[in-house]
């Protein structure tokens, strides 16, 4: 197999490229969310009568919407700074994709072979996650700086500890099923990394919700309601998704180490995460835990998955360590 | 597993008048034992306490995969490392802790499942509820006339409503109306999901039992390995019920194998050329022998194993001369002590010839020890700094003496007796670096020549007569798990009433109400599609704009919300999967 080097290096480029522009659309979303403060609120106080009287087991979104309905003002400052981050997460996915395509035509593989893609793989999946939510949802594009934050952590992570030069894989990862099992891995970490952050957000809207003195900044949020359905849904698009790589991952296993399952450290946290997600999703259909309880439990598995990519493949030896960090 | 048992009548559950005798209190025990342990917040817990449980399996070594880290790390912490060695923290997944989680975790579900399965299998027998009285109190609701009389109404709504679950009714002054429902298989996906699961458990037992492991190092030079019973193996780790009778006797031989690294010493792959004879032919005594390559990630299946390449290494081959000029060969595997440059070590042992006399033998056996070098960086001090064989030397001690190969004592293939060395009783005669047809020639006149080197290949052999089951009761799970998370249960009505008076525009008002009971995104467009074809406009609102309600959603308890059977149907709070008590 040959490596296109000077074809890796563009790569690099464009990873460099990506994550300046997203690092720009996050500036722009929090001054969007800086801006947002007193609409928000002069909103709300106008709409609560409205929403007592209602009352009931109905739940909406109304109260994320920048301009009240009826009037229609031109666009505020607050949007303007919204959209033009929304046009940069984009241009930034963009130039992610590209990334990862070159990548791959450089390794002559699917470019996930090692820590360094793989992280940079996720954090694609999780952006475009969060665009397909924002061309459902516009009325969620304050959210832009809380979903980029932690993309771009991770990216950098990806772009100074974790990398590593194209190069090809050793032979344990010459198999189909390393587009198989890892693509559903990647895919699967990307959606649970927006309903983890979604779910953080929520504890933080909720607790303001019960108490409006706390957390005063937490207004500017969507309503708790609408994070949890984020939340929920993200999750049970990935779960399946993540069941489908852990079990692929078995069958790989079965091939290349002589076992479907042997405990491999990697393998054990994928099941425990795999079992705090499902936590998660009986929890929210049981009265009594949904709410804050399985928003607890989301971002425990979230931290799970964190757990799983760090420290399993950088500090615990096993079968997986194939980060190709020296 | 999402239910809790449905309550029961509350004379049943309040002490007799006549006061409790010892039996009554004993069954109202267990029944409540047995309620608590199906409800959903002890598997809750339980699911919880697993994955806890599972943790340390993941942070700490484990004797299964990995017996070496675990010596390690107790040699490392002399204090802690005993203590957790006692609570089973290094073989996790066998101690009783984790076994009881999972076991009452497994009788939590079993005890759900079954009750839960019934009540579908009634459900799905059951007709589709009463049209509510307001079908303008929907989240989706649409009103129009029709020119047709009420009868060719729903006649055409039932056309309409291909795939749906339907029963019409009849109310008072010539109105007619249709009930349905579509999604029952979210349900019956959650059910197959969660009976895949115990099915699954029982996949892995079987292999726990009936299956095993073994792991062998054959040369690959010719040599032949036969799967006759556990000696022929080096390390051989059998199911419950396997006693090393019986195994299925193929045979294979290993012709060569390749290795090929890329510059900087990766691997990039790695070969080896075997034939075999599966059971039966090895049984008629045929001669005959099927090729095949075998390599990483393609394993060889043959009756009921499968045969890994694991690991490979080297092999020096020496060739001993004695002073009588008779000559013997050593040839045994070294172990590589570093993966990236395959630097290995190791020891050949060497029994003089002819030598009859036992205490004249203890004075006279011969060990070539040290370190070989598939590419040696050369120099006084020989490391190896490429994999593959380009410049292989042999940086050895000649040890002669009393191996100690009687004294019942296990020792190690790739090194010495170092209580031999120490007592005095087998002392270094040589040390040299030689490359291959390099010799050696020891005081007494013997030669030792390096003549070469061999491949060895590391194979696993691996029976697991569960696994299939295992493998389509994943997939079971897979799918189950998709239908419950995917389908939505979703109800539609229909309700035709004569206008009155019958002049005003049509013979017929037609209203539509349309109720989501799981997951409501996505039911807004399908009812107004529904609304439409059925000449009606929808008022539907949209999914998402429905006025928010001003408390947080913890201040709404689910048991608030009345039940849909008092004709009332509640606004579904967004909740999935509600454990409301189903309005039929």
């Amino acid at each position: 197999m040959v490596v296109d080097a000077q074809l890796g290096q563009f790569g690099d480029l464009l990873f460099e490229s990506a994550l300046g522009v997203y690092v720009l659309a996050m500036i722009l979303h929090a001054v969007e969310h800086a801006l947002l403060r007193r609409p928000a609120r002069a909103e709300e106080s106008a709409r609560e009568p409205v929403g007592a009287a209602v009352g009931g087991g109905s739940t909406g979104a109304a109260d994320v919407n920048d301009a009240p309905a009826g009037a229609a003002p031109p666009r505020s400052r607050a949007e303007r700074f919204g959209r033009m981050g929304v046009s940069l997460t984009v241009l930034g996915f963009g130039l992610h994709l590209a990334m990862l395509v070159v990548r791959g035509f450089a390794a002559q593989r699917v470019p996930w072979g090692n820590m360094y893609e793989f992280t940079a793989a996720i954090c694609l999946v999780a952006v475009g996650a969060w665009l397909v939510v924002l061309y459902r949802r516009p009325e969620l594009r304050r959210l832009g700086v809380f979903v980029l934050l932690p993309v771009i952590i991770l990216m950098f992570l990806a772009g100074t500890v974790l990398y590593t030069q194209t190069a090809p894989v050793v032979p344990a990862l010459r198999s189909y099923w390393l587009a198989i099992h890892v693509s559903a891995a990647v895919i699967a970490s990307g959606i649970l990394l927006l309903a983890g952050v979604s779910s953080v957000l929520y504890l933080l809207r909720a607790a303001h919700e019960n108490t409006p003195t706390r957390l005063a900044w937490a207004a500017r949020l969507p309503g708790a309601d609408v994070l949890d359905r984020v939340a929920y849904r993200a999750t049970a698009l990935a779960f399946p998704i993540w069941t489908f790589a852990v079990i692929t991952g078995a069958i790989w296993a079965e091939a290349a180490w002589g076992r479907y399952w042997g405990w491999d450290p990697k393998e054990t946290t994928a099941l425990v995460a795999w079992i705090v997600y499902a936590c998660y999703l009986h929890a929210r259909s049981t009265a009594g835990w949904r709410g804050r309880r399985a928003a607890v439990i989301n971002v425990v598995g979230f931290a799970v998955m964190v757990f799983n990519l760090f420290f399993v493949n950088l500090v615990v030896t096993g079968l997986h360590s194939y980060a190709g960090v020296g | 597993m999402t239910t809790t048992l449905p309550k029961a009548p509350a004379g049943d559950a309040g002490p007799p008048p006549s006061g409790p005798s010892r039996a009554r209190r004993a069954l109202a025990l267990a029944r409540n034992t047995w309620r608590g342990l199906t409800s959903m917040r002890t598997a809750l817990i339980l699911l919880f306490l697993l994955a806890v449980a599972a943790l340390p399996g993941a942070v700490l070594p484990q004797r299964t995969p990995s017996p070496n880290a675990v010596d390690d790390y107790l040699a490392q912490n002399p204090s802690l490392g005993p203590v957790l060695d006692d609570l089973g923290f290094f073989d996790v997944f066998a101690t009783p802790w984790f076994s009881a989680v999972y076991l009452l975790l497994f009788i939590s579900l079993i005890g759900c499942l079954v009750p839960r399965s019934i009540e579908h299998a009634r459900s799905l027998r059951v007709e589709p509820v009463a049209v509510p009285r307001n079908l303008a109190r929907l989240p989706h609701h649409a009103q129009s006339t029709s020119d047709d009389d009420p009868d060719a109404v729903v006649a055409a709504a039932r056309r309409r409503l291909r795939g749906w679950r339907i029963v019409v009714r009849s109310e008072p002054g010539g109105v007619r109306t249709i009930s349905a429902e579509k999604g029952a298989l979210r349900e019956v996906g959650n059910l197959v999901f969660h009976l895949s699961l115990v099915a699954l458990l029982g996949g892995i037992a079987i292999g726990k039992i009936l299956g095993y492991e073994g792991q062998v190092i054959v040369m690959a030079d010719g040599s032949e390995f036969c799967n006759s019973g556990i000696y022929a193996y080096d390390s051989f780790r059998p199911g419950l019920q396997v006693d090393g009778t019986g195994l299925d006797p193929f045979c294979l031989t290993v012709d060569g194998f390749r290795a090929t690294f890329r510059p900087d010493g990766q691997p990039d792959s790695f070969d080896a050329a075997i034939r075999y004879q599966d059971g039966e032919a090895v049984q008629s005594g045929a001669d005959a022998w099927v090729p095949h390559d075998l390599a990483v990630n393609d394993p060889l299946r043959v009756d009921g194993e499968r045969v890994y390449l694991l690991g490979h290494g080297y092999a020096p081959r020496f060739t001993v001369t004695f002073p009588d000029g008779q000559q013997r060969v050593g040839l045994v595997q070294w172990r590589p002590v570093d993966q990236a440059t395959l630097l290995s070590e190791g020891a050949t042992k060497i029994d003089p010839p002819g030598v009859t006399d036992e205490a004249q033998r203890r004075r006279s056996q011969l060990a070539i020890t040290g370190l070989f070098a598939p590419t040696s960086s050369g120099g006084g001090l020989v490391t190896s700094v490429f994999p593959a064989l380009n410049n292989p030397e042999v940086a050895v001690d000649v040890l002669r003496g009393d191996l100690g190969l009687d004294s019942g004592r296990a020792q190690s293939i790739f090194s010495v007796d170092q209580g031999m060395v120490d007592q005095g009783r087998l002392v270094r005669v040589a040390r040299e670096n030689i490359k291959p047809g390099g010799e050696i020639t020891l005081d007494d006149g013997t030669r030792i020549r390096f003549d070469g080197v061999e491949n060895w290949v590391s194979l696993q052999v691996s029976h697991d007569p569960g696994q299939t089951a295992v493998l389509i009761t994943a997939i079971a799970l897979l799918g189950g798990l998709t239908l419950s998370l995917t389908v939505r249960r979703r109800r539609f009505w229909v309700r035709a009433a004569p206008a009155l008076p019958p002049t005003t525009g049509g013979r017929t008002v037609v209203t539509l109400g349309g109720l989501a009971r799981t997951d409501r995104a996505g039911y807004g467009e399908e009812f107004g599609r529904l609304a439409a074809e059925l000449g009606a406009r929808g008022e539907a609102e949209p999914d998402h704009a429905v006025p928010d309600h001003a408390m947080p959603d913890s201040a709404v308890p689910e048991e608030a919300v009345p039940p849909e059977a008092t004709q009332e149907p509640s606004v579904d709070a967004g909740g999935e999967d509600r454990e409301d008590p189903d309005g039929r």
